[in-house]
Formats: C-alpha cells, sequence, structure tokens
C-alpha cells in the first residue's frame, strides 16, 4: 500500500486520506458516519458501499448528488453535506 | 474484420468473459464503471498491486486487459442499451461527476456481467447509521482498510458472512458474533446433499475452514437460528437486538439478547442487477436473466453471465464467463468449459438449499418499520396500501405509497416490497445509471475509432 496522503475539506474542515480512497471511505475512517440527512429529516450514510442504494450523496466540489462510496476522493476536494431538499 | 465483442462488467464473470472472447480471436471492449478491474471479489487496497484472493487467474485475466485485440475502458457507466439500433451508452469520467463523455457503441455481441448487490430485509432501525450490508463493511475493509467501527455484530444468512467477519477482523474490529439466521440442520443438509458433486468445489470447503479457524482463534461465536431482529440509537447505532429463529426465521419468544455494538452488518444474500438485461428486453426468471446452456439469453446477439444469471459466487461466475466469451465470439464452447460452469452451477443450487430466506421474517417489522429507505414508506403503510381496494395492482401501489420510487429506484427494497405485496418484482428501471440532465441534453459523440 503506497499510503500517499490526500487532503479534503468536508463542511471546511480538513481531513487526511489514503490516495484511492473513496470520498466514504475518508468519512468513515475520520469517525463521520452519517452526511445526509432524509425528507423527514433522519441522517444517514453508507449503506451498500457499492454504488446501489443512494444513502451517500453528497456534495463535491458544488456538484451535487455525488454517491460518496463510488467517487475516488481526490486532494483538494471541497465535500458538502446535503439534506434532499437542497437539491429538489 | 473478426467480430466485436463488448463486455459490460469486469469482475471475475466479465474477466473470463474477455480471456475467452480473445482466444477465439474476437476483438473485445470491455467496460466497467468501476477505475480498476476485478468487481466486488477481486478487491485491494489503493496502491497494493496484487489481489489477495483467486490471485493468478486474476493477474492473468488483468494482464490481457492490455491485449492487442483488447480495449479497457475504466471509469465507463453503461446507463442505456438501445437495442432498436443496438447502441449501448456510456459516460466516461469521474462517477457522478459533470462533465463526463458521452460514447457509444454498437456490437456485434454484447455479454452482460454486471453482478449482483447485497439483499438486507427490513427490521426496525435498519436505516440507521451504522448499519451497513455485508458487502458494504467487505469493500469497505478489503479495499479501503476502513472498519465500518470498532465492535461489530454480523448476521445475515449465507456462507459470505465468514469472509466478512474475517475481513472486518484484519482492520482491527471486534466482531462480537457472527449469527446466521437459518439452523445447523438446514445448513448441513444443503451443504452436504450428494458430497461428492461438491469435490469439484473442495478449494472452496478449505476456504470455509480457514474461516472457521479465524473465527475460532478469535474467540468470535458462530451462531445459527439467531438473527438481528431490531436495531436501536438516535443518530446512529448504540446496541442490537437479537433473537432465536424457527426454521421459517419466526422469532422464539423469550430468545432476545442485546449488544452493545456501534456498528452492525447485515446481508440475507445477493439480488441481481439486471437494468441492462432489462433494457435489451432479455427475459427473466425469478429476477435473475434467463440463458441458455451457452449463456445466451433470450435476445439475439446478447449473452449474461455472473451473478445477474444466479447467485453462486466467484468461481461459478468466472466459469460461466469462459462461456460467453468463446459463444460470444462465434466458437462452440468446448465441453470441458461446459462441464466446469455445470459442476459450478450444483455449487450455487447448494448454496441456495443451504441458505434460504425464511418466509416468516416480515414478523419482525412493526408497523412503523421502514420498508422503502428511500421514501422512508413503512411496513403500516404498504399493509394499508395492499388492502385499499381502490389501489389494486404494484403499479398503483407503488404511485400510492412511493416505495420503489426514491433514488435507488427500488433496488434495496423492491424484493422486499414484492414479497410483502404479493406481486413479483418489476425491474423496470429505465435508465441503469443516474445521469445528469446536461449530459443527456449534450450531443452524442459517435463510436471512436
Ligand atoms: C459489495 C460486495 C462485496 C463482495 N465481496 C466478496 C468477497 O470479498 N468475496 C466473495 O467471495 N464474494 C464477494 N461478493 C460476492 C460477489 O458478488 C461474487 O462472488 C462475484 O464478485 C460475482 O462476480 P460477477 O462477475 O458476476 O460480478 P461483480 O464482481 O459484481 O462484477 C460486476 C461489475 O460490473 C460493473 N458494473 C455493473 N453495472 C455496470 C454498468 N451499468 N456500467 C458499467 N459497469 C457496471 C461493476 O462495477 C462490477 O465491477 C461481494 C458482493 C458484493 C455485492
Ligand atoms: S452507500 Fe449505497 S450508494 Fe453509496
Amino acid at each position: 500500500m503506497s499510503d500517499r496522503p490526500i487532503r479534503i475539506t468536508v463542511d471546511g474542515e480538513a481531513l487526511t486520506g489514503i490516495a484511492g480512497q473513496s470520498v466514504a471511505g475518508v468519512l468513515l475512517a475520520a469517525g463521520r458516519i452519517s452526511w445526509r440527512t432524509t425528507r423527514s429529516g433522519a441522517p444517514r450514510g453508507v449503506f451498500c458501499g457499492i454504488g446501489a442504494c443512494f444513502d451517500c450523496l453528497l456534495t463535491v466540489n458544488d456538484v451535487p448528488d455525488v454517491r460518496a462510496c463510488r467517487r475516488p476522493a481526490a486532494d483538494g476536494d471541497e465535500i458538502r453535506t446535503q439534506s434532499r431538499e437542497e437539491n429538489t | 474484420m473478426s467480430r466485436h465483442v463488448v463486455i459490460v462488467g469486469a469482475g471475475p464473470a466479465g474477466l473470463a468473459a474477455v480471456e475467452h472472447a480473445l482466444r477465439a480471436g474476437a476483438r473485445v471492449t470491455v467496460l466497467d464503471q468501476a477505475e480498476s478491474p476485478g468487481g466486488q471479489y477481486h478487491r485491494r487496497p489503493p496502491g497494493a498491486d496484487a489481489a489477495r484472493h483467486g490471485r493468478s487467474d486474476f493477474d492473468r485475466r488483468r494482464r490481457l486487459l492490455a491485449h492487442p485485440r483488447c480495449r479497457w475502458w475504466p471509469g465507463a457507466a453503461v446507463w442505456a442499451f438501445d437495442r432498436v439500433e443496438n447502441r449501448l451508452h456510456v459516460l466516461r469520467g469521474q462517477p457522478d461527476g459533470s462533465g463526463r463523455r458521452r460514447l457509444t457503441l454498437v456490437p456485434d455481441a454484447l455479454i452482460l456481467a454486471t453482478g449482483a448487490h447485497d439483499r438486507t430485509l427490513p427490521f426496525p432501525g435498519w436505516e440507521l447509521p451504522g448499519v451497513y450490508t455485508a458487502g458494504a463493511a467487505q469493500a469497505l475493509a478489503k479495499g479501503e482498510r476502513v472498519a465500518i467501527g470498532g465492535r461489530v455484530l454480523v448476521a445475515g444468512a449465507g456462507p459470505f458472512l465468514l469472509p466478512v467477519a474475517e475481513s472486518l477482523l484484519d482492520v482491527g474490529a471486534e466482531v462480537v458474533a457472527v449469527l446466521e439466521a437459518n439452523p445447523f440442520t438446514t445448513v448441513r443438509k444443503g451443504w452436504s446433499a450428494r458430497p461428492w458433486r461438491l469435490a469439484a468445489q473442495a478449494g472452496k470447503a478449505g476456504e470455509l475452514g480457514r474461516y472457521a479457524a479465524t473465527l475460532a482463534r478469535h474467540r468470535v461465536p458462530y451462531r445459527f437460528g439467531r438473527a438481528v431482529i431490531e436495531a436501536r440509537g438516535a443518530d446512529s447505532v448504540r446496541e442490537v437486538v437479537t433473537a432465536g429463529v424457527r426454521a421459517d426465521w419466526s422469532i422464539i419468544p423469550g430468545t432476545e439478547r442485546t449488544y452493545e455494538v456501534d456498528a452492525v452488518c447485515v446481508g440475507h444474500g445477493f439480488v441481481p442487477q439486471p437494468e441492462l438485461a432489462v433494457a435489451a428486453g432479455c427475459v427473466l426468471d425469478g429476477g435473475f436473466v434467463k440463458v441458455d446452456g451457452e449463456q445466451r439469453t433470450t435476445v439475439d446477439g446478447v449473452f449474461a453471465a455472473g451473478e445477474i444469471t444466479g447467485i453462486g459466487g466467484a468461481v461459478t461466475s468466472a466459469a460461466e464467463g469462459a462461456v460467453a466469451g468463446r459463444a460470444a465470439a462465434g466458437e462452440k464452447p468446448a465441453p470441458a468449459l461446459i462441464r466446469a460452469r455445470d459442476r459450478a452451477l450444483t455449487f450455487a443450487g447448494r448454496l441456495a438449499s443451504a441458505h434460504p430466506i425464511g418466509t416468516a421474517w416480515r414478523s419482525w417489522l412493526r408497523e412503523d418499520t421502514i420498508v422503502c429507505r428511500c421514501e422512508e414508506t413503512t411496513y403500516g403503510e404498504l399493509v394499508r396500501a395492499t388492502t385499499d381496494p381502490a389501489r389494486p395492482g404494484p403499479h398503483a401501489l407503488k404511485l400510492g405509497t412511493r416505495a420503489g420510487l426514491g433514488p435507488c429506484q427500488g433496488r434495496m427494497c423492491g424484493p422486499a416490497v414484492s414479497e410483502l405485496c404479493g406481486g413479483t418484482e418489476r425491474h423496470h428501471r429505465p435508465i441503469a445509471q443516474p445521469i445528469r440532465l446536461g449530459e443527456l441534453a449534450a450531443r452524442t459523440e459517435g463510436e471512436p475509432g
């Protein structure tokens, strides 16, 4: 494992991950297990881990509705957590 | 010019298909939405160059992606198949990103090897953060070296729970128990009927033995006839309730037990991802793509292999891929390949009979238990809707309760909703992968040279 570190920000807070990890992996490794709220306001994070459930949506570099489990994290990514209303 | 075989999915099935289509002389394009080949099985942490399991076959097949007659497109999501024009629609670029490239391919033969995702039955609290599918726990541990929690309970049905527990231990999680809902008698009967037929999969038996030893070494109990029936916590899981269940998975009163955990992963087998096959017009059988002895679907020129045709693990998937690769390239698959595939299918049959889904799982549900995670439709709402004479039929039911109409389009709740409402699951998702409106409006680029 090359362990090349990368840095991303989540709602302005800096987090460190390893190149090749998904955005979900970086968030979970940092102890964040939820980052989205449903219409009723319930928190959600990762469920299926492979892009099928859409529970892990967040905003990456101003693009909303990105599945955190499918998107490789890139150095400098700016992540925003999102609620469902924000984009409908 | 030789036949152009297009293969969607570079998991065990797709990669075996690549190898055999090349051997039969075809030109091959293989694409996968992931950045690296291997699918769900051959996963490895960032930077690691060798997969842990099935290494030699995988390494040989992965090298073939650089073959002069092979074109490999990673990061390529296939979002539609137009059966009238025989045209496959592909988006290349960052997953769910903007500005992806739109491309199309017109294959001489198409092999669909899009695999499966976990099936998780609903139970009270399964929507809480900290509840994961078994596959998610596996993908994060094996592919990213991330543990989903410190104290984890692993539960559900099927032998897949064992490698999941092993991977969790590998990344430093404490696994409090592994629970198989089926009783030991069901599991034993399923696996040991006509044991000589299993000899072909002797490697599998060794693998299971290794998992059992790992669990014993870490003092992780592996229990039969127990299930997770509830997850509790305010904003995330704090504890899970398990109970002893009968062979039909009904709860045995008085056997409840509570564990304090910060994560739980649950898997009740797998469901296929047949969207593209449905778009192509292929007939399904029990949700799986129907194929003949040479992996042909019911649509001319379209083949299917791997877990979209039935759940049988990586070895079975690869055996099917090999047959599909030869046949799609226009060659008759050698009898040895067919025999290997048929032996592997026996294993798949065993898996299904040793780890069935008990019909009484619905007795775990309560009025307010969420069944559709996206739309937060509850069990109570579904039951009321099915008994409402003004809403006959699955379509009206969906519109009335919104079950299955959220972003996942019923991928998670589909089998449960159809079981609870007494219908068959409808796999009607015209778009296999999400596409942004801007991308849809953009001019289509032709097939690149
Ligand atoms: C999350 C998860 C983890 C698993 N881990 C293990 C494990 O560690 N050990 C084990 O024995 N079994 C594991 N399994 C079981 C596994 O499904 C099979 O044994 C095996 O990988 C199936 O092979 P396959 O080739 O049929 O499909 P897969 O390996 O699932 O490969 C399918 C491929 O198709 C691609 N794909 C799907 N749809 C599209 C599309 N529209 N466009 C482009 N590409 C697409 C996917 O990205 C994927 O790479 C896991 C299953 C899941 C769901
Ligand atoms: S966790 Fe299911 S889509 Fe990302």
